[in-house]
C-alpha cells in the first residue's frame, strides 16, 4: 500500500508547524523522516494518524483520496502507528491491551482473550515478534513493551506503520533488533514511516530519506548521503558532529561517592551502594538506559533526594546530609533533568531566574532588600556572555525556546564559584545548534580544571564528551570504562552484561 | 546489616503489631482486670427462621475470656503467617471477630445482644452506602471523581419519596429515583467532561445545590401538605422460601426488601461487567491512560458520559432507599453524609466492587453496633461509639488494605493533545 501526502498545513495560532508538506510512501518501503526536535515531523504524523486534523491538504492511499479525522478512520484505511510515548495501559495484560478498541466477545458478552491470545501468538510468530500475551504490561523492559505496540498495529492489519521516535528509548542491541523487525516487515510488504533525527539509525534501514526542517520539506535523499551532509540539511548549516577530542590537565579526585545508596519513599533501593569518583579536570560520563537510578543518582548528590545513605566527599569535606543551599555553596553546579520542571520557573523572568540560587545574599540583596539594579545589571552580563537570545531580561523564562532556557540554567549555575558541575540530561530535546553550545561549555568547564559528571541517555554524547564512562544499570554503577571503549562493549553493559558474562556466553 | 523489608512486609508487620496488643489488652481488659458481673445473654432469632439456639447465655467474664483467647490464637497464626512472609487477612479477621465478640460479652454483660438484629440492621444502613459506592466506581474507574454521590442520593430519595406519595405506589417511587441519580449525574458529567470544570469542586456545588433545593421544597410543600406530598408507602419485605429459613443468614440476607436484592444484583452486576465484559475493559483503559483508548478509536469522552449517567442511575436506586425501602417520610438532608461515606468506601474498598462491598459492610455495622448499644444502655459515651467505625478503618488500613492506587487519570479531563 502507498501512501502519499499532498500540501498537508497545519498552524497552531502564529506558528506553522507543517508547511505545505509533499510525501509518498511506496509499497514496501521505509521512509525515513529526518528531522530536528519541533521541526514538524510529529505534528505530521499525528495528521496521517487522525489525531489532528489539517489546515488544508490531502491524504491519497493507493492513490485515492482518504478523509482521516479520527485514530479509528485511519486504522481502517490501513495506517497503524508507535507512538513515542507508548500507548498501553500499563495494568493490563499484553492481550488486554491488544485487543483494546476491538474486542471480540462470546455468546454471554464476556471477553474473548483466548482469541487475543491466539492472534497475538499467530502474528509474533509471523514476524519474530516474541512476547507473553498475560504479562501485565507496566512489568516488562521498554523493548517488549514496544514489540506489543508494533503487534498491536499488526493486529489491525495495517500496511502503513507509523514508527515515531521508536529508538529513543532502547538500548543500543534493542535498536539493532528494532531495525531487524522493520527489514523482516519490509520483506513482508509493509510500508514503513520512520520518524527519527539519529542519523546512523536512518542510513542503516532507510530506502528513502525525507529532511523536514521548521515544518518545511528541505529535500529526498538516497541513505547513501553522508552524515554530515544529513546533519546539515536537518539543521541549515555546517555542523560540527563530534567535537575534537584534545589533551587536557587531569588532576586529583575531586569528588568521591562512596556506598551511596538511594531510596525512594517506600523504601525501595533505587541506587544501590554505587562507588566512583570524578577528578578534577575531568568528565565522568554515567551512561545507562533511561531509568537505571541515574536520576537518582544525580540528584543525590545535591542532597535533593529524600533516603540517602554512604558518602559524598566533594573536594575531601563529606556533603551527604547537608541542605541543598550548603552542597550549592559548597561547589556543586546542578543542570537538572527537566529544564522545565526543575531548572527555571517559566513565570519568573529571565533576570529572576538567573539569581535564583543567590537572591539571599551580597551583592544581590541587603536585609530584606533585593537590589534590582545589581541583578539587572549581572543579568545583562550574563545574557551577553551564554549568548541568550532575548528581547529583554525581563522577558518570563516562559516565552524563551529550549535551548534558550537551558542556557539561562547554564548561566544561573557556573556564575557561582564551582568545583564539580552535574549536568543531567543536559541536551535532552534541544536543536543541534544548542547541543554544540552546552558541549562547548561542559568541555570548558573540565578545561577550567573542575570535575564534570555527565548523565546522559545519548551514547554519542557520551562518547564524545567522556574522559571516563560509568555504566549503569538497575541501580548499579556495572563498570567504568575509559572512552576508547566501542559503542557494542557500552551497548552491551547498558543491557546489564559485563565483560565477564559476556566472555561466558 | 539492618534488615530491609518490603513494604507489602511493612504493613503486614504493622497489622500484626496491633492486632496482637489489641488482642492482648482485650484479654487483659475484658477478661482479667475489669471483667463484667453478669452474664451476656446473646439473641439469634429475629423472625421465624428455624431455631437452632434461641439464646446463648454466658458468664460475661468467662465469654470474654474464651473470645480474647481466640483472637491471641488467631494473632498468633498471624505472626506465624507474617514470619513466613504470607497473607496475614485470614487470621486478622478472625482475631478482629475475637475481639469485638470480647467486647460485646464484656459491654453488655447484664443485658441482651439481639445478635441478628445487630448484623441485620448493619447490612440495612450499608444499603446506600454500597450503591453510592458503586456509582463512584463506574465514575472514577472511567476517569471522573464523584463528589456528587451525596447529591445523587438526597436528590433520588427525594423524588421517589413524592412520586411514590402522590402515586401511592411505591414501586413508581423505585423507578423514578434512578432518573432522578440519572439528572444529577447529567449536570456533573456536562460541566466536567464538557467544560472541564474541577470535579472536585463541581461535586461539592452540586451536592449543595441539591441540599439547598431538597431543604426549600421540603420546607414549602412536603411538610404543609404532607399527606399528599409526602406519604410514600414502603415495600414489603419479601421472605425468599426455604432461604429464609436458614438461622442467622436467613433473616439478614434472605428477609429483605426489593431494594436489597436489587444491591446485591448490582455489585455482581458491576464486578461481572468491569471485569469480564467490553464495556469494563474500554472503561478501566479509559480511566488509566486515556490517550491510549482514544489512539485505538474508543471516544474517551462519549464513554465517560454514558457511565456518569450510568452511575446516576444506580445510586438513583440507593436513594430510593432511604424513603420507599425504609421508612417512608422523606426527612430534611436525610442522606446525612452517607455520600461521603461511600466515597470513603470506594477508596477504602481500593476501587474494586467487592472491596467497596466490604467496606461499606463495616461502615454500616460499626454505625448500628454503636447504635445498638446505646440503645440496651451500657456505660460508654456514645461519643466514643461513635469512633468505632473510624478506628476499625484505621487498623483495616494499616494493617490489610495496603498500597491504593486510583485510577491513574481519575479527575483529569481528556482533550486531544492536552496531556502528556
Amino acid at each position: 500500500m502507498s501512501l502519499e501526502l499532498k500540501g498537508i498545513t497545519k498552524t497552531f495560532g502564529s506558528f506553522t508547524a507543517n508547511d505545505s508538506i509533499d510525501l509518498k510512501v511506496e509499497t514496501g518501503q521505509i521512509h525515513a523522516i529526518l528531522g530536528e526536535n519541533g521541526a514538524g515531523k510529529s505534528t505530521l504524523m499525528n495528521i496521517v494518524y487522525g489525531l489532528l486534523k489539517a489546515d488544508s491538504g490531502e491524504i491519497l492511499i493507493d492513490g485515492k483520496k482518504v478523509e482521516i479525522s479520527e485514530p479509528s478512520d485511519a486504522l481502517n484505511v490501513g495506517i497503524g502507528m508507535v507512538h513515542q510515548h507508548f500507548m498501553l495501559i500499563p495494568v493490563f495484560t499484553v492481550a488486554e491491551n491488544i485487543m483494546l478498541g476491538h474486542e471480540k466477545s462470546n455468546k454471554f458478552r464476556v471477553l474473548d482473550l483466548d482469541q487475543a491470545r491466539a492472534a497475538i501468538r499467530t502474528i509474533s510468530e509471523d514476524f519474530g515478534l516474541q512476547v507473553d500475551p498475560d504479562a501485565i504490561v507496566e512489568t516488562l523492559p521498554v523493548g517488549i513493551q514496544q514489540k506489543v505496540e508494533i503487534i498491536k498495529a499488526l493486529i489491525y492489519e495495517a500496511k502503513v506503520l507509523i514508527l515515531d521516535e521508536p529508538t529513543a528509548v532502547l538500548t543500543p542491541q534493542e535498536t539493532d533488533e528494532l531495525l531487524n523487525t522493520m527489514r523482516d516487515l519490509k520483506s513482508k510488504g509493509t510500508s514503513i514511516i520512520f520518524i527519527t533525527h539519529k542519523l546512523r539509525e536512518v542510513r542503516a534501514v532507510a530506502d528513502q530519506i525525507t529532511i523536514i526542517r521548521r515544518g518545511k520539506v528541505i529535500g529526498a535523499v538516497s541513505p547513501s548521503t553522508s552524515e554530515a551532509e544529513l546533519a546539515s540539511m536537518m539543521v541549515g548549516r555546517a555542523v560540527d558532529l563530534a567535537p575534537a577530542k584534545y589533551q587536557h590537565e587531569t588532576g586529583g579526585p575531586i569528588l568521591e561517592v562512596k556506598n551511596l545508596t538511594v531510596r525512594d519513599a517506600l523504601g525501595t533501593s533505587i541506587v544501590k551502594g554505587v562507588n566512583f569518583h570524578v577528578n578534577s579536570g575531568e568528565v565522568l560520563a554515567v551512561a545507562g538506559v533511561q531509568g537505571n537510578g541515574q536520576s537518582e543518582l544525580a540528584r543525590a548528590l545535591i542532597n535533593l533526594e529524600e533516603h540517602i545513605e554512604g558518602s559524598i566527599l566533594l573536594d575531601g569535606k563529606e556533603i551527604r546530609g547537608s541542605s541543598i543551599k550548603q552542597s550549592l555553596h559548597a561547589g556543586i553546579a546542578f543542570i537538572p533533568e527537566s529544564r522545565e520542571l526543575d531548572g527555571v520557573i517559566g513565570s519568573f523572568s529571565i533576570a529572576e531566574n538567573l539569581i535564583l540560587d543567590l537572591h539571599g545574599q551580597a551583592p544581590y540583596s541587603k536585609g530584606l532588600n533585593l537590589s534590582a539594579k545589581v541583578v539587572h545589571s549581572e543579568a545583562e552580563k550574563r545574557v551577553t556572555e551564554f549568548d541568550i537570545r532575548t528581547q529583554s531580561i525581563m522577558d518570563s523564562v516562559s516565552t524563551l525556546s529550549g535551548g534558550n532556557k537551558q542556557k539561562v540554567v547554564i548561566a544561573r549555575e557556573l556564575s557561582r564559584p564551582i568545583k564539580v558541575l552535574v549536568a543531567s540530561q543536559p541536551t535532552r530535546g534541544l536543536d543541534v545548534g544548542s547541543i554544540e553550545f552546552v558541549h562547548e561549555r561542559i568541555l570548558a568547564q573540565r578545561d577550567a580544571g573542575r570535575g564534570v559528571i555527565l548523565f546522559s541517555t545519548e551514547l554519542d554524547e557520551v562518547m564524545a564528551l567522556a574522559d571516563r564512562i560509568a555504566v549503569m544499570y538497575r541501580g548499579e554503577i556495572l563498570d567504568i570504562v575509559g572512552s576508547n571503549v566501542t559503542r557494542e562493549e557500552l551497548g552491551l553493559l547498558m543491557a546489564g552484561i559485563t565483560s565477564a558474562k559476556a566472555g561466558a556466553k | 546489616m539492618k534488615k530491609i523489608r518490603s513494604n507489602v512486609q511493612k504493613r503486614r508487620l504493622q497489622g500484626v503489631i496491633i492486632i496482637s496488643l489489641l488482642s492482648s489488652l482485650s484479654f487483659l481488659y475484658f477478661g482479667l482486670l475489669k471483667p463484667g458481673k453478669d452474664v451476656t445473654t446473646f439473641g439469634f432469632v429475629l423472625n421465624n427462621e428455624w431455631v437452632i439456639i434461641k439464646e446463648w447465655i454466658i458468664a460475661s467474664q468467662t465469654g470474654a475470656r474464651i473470645f480474647s483467647a481466640i483472637s491471641l490464637v488467631a494473632s498468633a497464626l498471624a505472626i506465624f503467617a507474617y514470619k513466613k512472609e504470607r497473607t496475614i487477612v485470614f487470621p486478622v479477621a478472625i482475631a478482629s471477630f475475637g475481639i469485638l465478640m470480647s467486647f460485646l460479652t464484656w459491654i453488655a454483660s447484664g443485658k441482651f445482644i439481639p445478635f441478628t438484629g445487630l448484623l441485620q440492621g448493619g447490612l440495612l444502613l450499608s444499603i446506600p452506602l454500597i450503591f453510592g459506592s458503586m456509582s463512584g466506581l463506574v465514575c472514577e474507574r472511567s476517569g471522573v471523581i464523584n463528589i456528587a454521590i451525596e447529591g445523587q442520593l438526597l436528590a433520588s430519595a427525594f423524588v421517589s419519596g413524592v412520586v411514590a406519595s402522590v402515586t401511592q405506589q411505591a414501586w413508581w417511587g423505585l423507578l423514578a429515583a434512578p432518573f432522578a441519580g440519572a439528572a444529577i449525574s447529567y449536570l456533573l458529567a456536562t460541566f466536567a467532561i464538557k467544560f472541564s470544570v474541577d470535579q472536585v469542586i463541581l461535586g461539592f456545588v452540586i451536592n449543595v445545590l441539591v441540599i439547598g433545593l431538597t431543604d426549600f421544597l421540603y420546607k414549602k410543600l412536603l411538610i404543609p401538605h404532607q399527606n399528599t406530598w409526602n406519604s410514600p408507602p414502603t415495600f414489603e419485605v419479601i421472605p425468599i422460601p426455604i432461604l429464609s429459613k436458614i438461622p442467622v443468614l436467613g433473616p439478614i440476607f434472605f428477609t429483605q426488601s426489593i431494594v436489597v436484592y436489587l444491591m446485591f444484583a448490582i455489585v455482581a452486576g458491576v464486578t461481572f461487567a468491569l471485569y469480564k465484559t467490553k464495556w469494563g475493559l474500554r472503561t478501566r483503559a479509559v480511566g488509566e491512560h486515556p490517550t491510549a483508548a482514544d489512539t485505538v478509536g474508543i471516544d474517551v469522552n462519549k464513554l465517560r458520559f454514558r457511565n456518569v449517567m450510568i452511575a446516576g442511575f444506580i445510586a438513583g436506586v440507593g436513594g430510593a432507599f432511604y424513603t420507599v425501602g425504609s421508612v417512608g417520610a422523606f426527612g430534611k438532608e436525610m442522606t446525612a453524609g452517607a455520600g461521603f461515606i461511600a466515597l470513603a468506601a470506594l477508596i477504602f474498598g481500593k476501587w474494586s466492587p467487592i472491596g467497596a462491598l466490604f467496606a461499606a459492610l463495616l461502615f454500616g455495622f460499626a454505625t448500628n453496633l454503636q447504635s445498638t448499644l446505646s440503645i440496651i444502655g451500657v456505660a460508654i459515651p456514645s461519643e466514643f461509639m461513635l469512633m468505632v467505625p473510624y478506628i476499625a478503618t484505621i487498623i483495616a488500613v494499616t494493617g490489610l488494605v495496603g498500597r491504593v492506587r486510583a485510577p491513574a487519570a481519575d479527575g483529569i479531563p481528556y482533550s486531544r493533545g492536552g496531556s502528556h
